[in-house]
């Protein structure tokens, strides 16, 4: 008990290297925040643009989505910095964790949002028409809080999702919460800074574990 | 009040708002609408009746093109709405909908609902678009229901709503495609009286209905389609007093008495 006190939950190790832990705790609500903005707004063009119904472009939409979810991510990750170099474009580890974790997220929720999309009825769509609304205008206005809506709640698991694995930028060398953690215990020779990292991203997702818990519950019939 | 001698289906008065010329319309080999011609005049109340599948619907939607004709012309007070330069979304401001499902935005009042148009297409401000949404809720017997959510009213309510949604921009003429069809016996009446309140205001309407006493009651005039043509035309009592073509009696007595 002693020895798991002293090497997890060791506050002086951990005060030690707060200042770093605050800084990768930051720096992974940055890539968080970059990442689902760029993600949901992608995702979001990807699926209106798929409306446009113009095959070409549909068939590029369909195989850059499957194929995104199909790969492992950490995968995706580091093929993207170890191998664009040789093609003579050098990413900093940050942005190539944005593209690539953007990227799924964009894949899954223009998915999403396509089969959400589909479930707005047809009535909809020719009520806001009939007013004289534009394209963009129906959708924003009408259409896209429909089927948002609909698909919150698997939405919201995978916003959790993408957030958790901004973890896995440590391997292109972000220094982010789990990296600067990592590094920390390899200084140290002790796990506590792993521990404190733990509660660091505790404080970022439970928050939103809790509203994705009030998004999953079922509403009252209408 | 109305001017019979000004409405009735005649000859020469109010201006044409509304005018189809030759209009066509086919899905795939499936020909719906073979060469209508229609003129609506200003604050004319038209029926179109007609056996299911003769084309009425596909009318009234080619109007606002929400289906595009396949060939012919729509005129609205004179502009040929199909051309290219058209700016079919202020068109579409001018001829207002109501639909048979009334299609009422299920995430907004209906204050919501009938605002939305405004800010958006009319570019009213927030502040005088509520005003209108009042005085249009208002009109139709809803003030008191501006903060409700379409499924907190009922069939009729919302049919209301829609219609409000639809006077709100202020449209020269309005679409009503069964308006009445999805509703309980019940509250069919609430929204005819909205109808015969409107007609009365002069709005020029044109109206798909099964309502046959209604359209009896209120049309200025009746047209009577079958397989996508125009087959017969003219007021209540020559169409159902005296009418002369076979698929029109055989549609009446196929309804039994009105």
């Amino acid at each position: 008990m002693q020895t798991f006190s002293s090497n997890f939950l060791n506050w002086d190790v951990i005060q030690s290297y707060l200042p770093d832990l605050l800084a990768g705790m930051w720096v992974t609500m940055e890539l968080s925040a970059i990442i689902l903005l760029c993600g949901l707004l992608v995702g979001t063009g990807l699926a209106l643009a798929r409306m446009a119904q113009l095959r070409l472009l549909n068939v590029f939409i369909i195989i850059f989505v499957d194929v995104v979810r199909a790969l492992p991510p950490l995968m995706l990750m580091v093929v993207t910095y170890f191998g664009l170099p040789y093609l003579g474009l050098r990413l900093t580890g940050f942005a190539v964790a944005c593209i690539v974790l953007a990227s799924v997220l964009a894949a899954f929720t223009e998915e999403l949002l396509w089969a959400g999309l589909s479930t707005v009825s047809v009535g909809q769509y020719e009520a806001a028409r009939s007013t004289g609304l534009t394209f963009l205008q129906m959708m924003g206005s009408v259409v896209l809080p429909q089927a948002f809506r609909l698909i919150q709640a698997p939405l919201a698991s995978r916003i959790i999702a993408t957030t958790k694995n901004t973890a896995l930028a440590s391997v292109v060398a972000v220094p982010e919460l789990l990296s600067q953690a990592n590094t920390a215990q390899g200084y140290s020779g002790n796990a506590s800074p792993l521990t404190a990292a733990s509660l660091g991203y505790l404080i970022i997702l439970l928050p939103m574990v809790l509203v994705a818990r009030r998004l999953e519950r079922p509403r009252e019939a209408a | 009040m109305r001017d019979a001698a000004l409405h009735g289906p005649g000859q020469g008065r109010a201006p044409v708002i509304l005018e189809l010329q030759g209009l066509h319309k086919s899905f795939g080999l499936m020909s719906v609408l073979r060469g209508i011609n229609l003129a609506v005049h200003e604050g004319e109340m038209v029926f179109l009746i007609g056996p299911s599948g003769s084309g009425k619907s596909t009318l009234l939607r080619c109007c606002n093109r929400l289906e595009e004709p396949t060939s012919g012309a729509v005129l609205v007070e004179g502009r040929d709405i199909l051309g290219r330069k058209v700016n079919i979304n202020q068109v579409r401001r001018r001829i207002g909908m109501v639909f048979q499902s009334f299609n009422l935005y299920p995430h907004m009042t209906a204050r919501q609902n009938v605002t939305l148009a405004l800010c958006k297409v009319a570019r009213k401000s927030k502040a005088e678009a509520d005003v209108i949404a009042r005085r249009m809720l208002d009109h139709v017997g809803l003030s008191e229901r501006i903060d409700y959510y379409p499924r907190a009213l009922s069939g009729g309510q919302q049919q209301r709503v829609a219609i409000a949604r639809t006077l709100a921009l202020e449209p020269r003429i309005v679409l009503f495609d069964e308006p009445t069809s999805a509703l309980d016996p019940e509250l069919v009446n609430g929204v005819l009286n909205v109808m015969r309140m409107l007609r009365d205001e002069g709005m020029t309407m044109v109206v798909v209905s099964h309502e046959m006493r209604f359209a009896r009651e209120a049309a200025d005039r009746i047209v009577f389609m079958a397989d996508g043509e125009i087959v017969e035309q003219g007021t209540p009592s020559e169409i159902f007093g005296a009418p002369r073509h076979p698929r029109l009696r055989e549609f009446l007595s196929s309804l039994g008495t009105v």
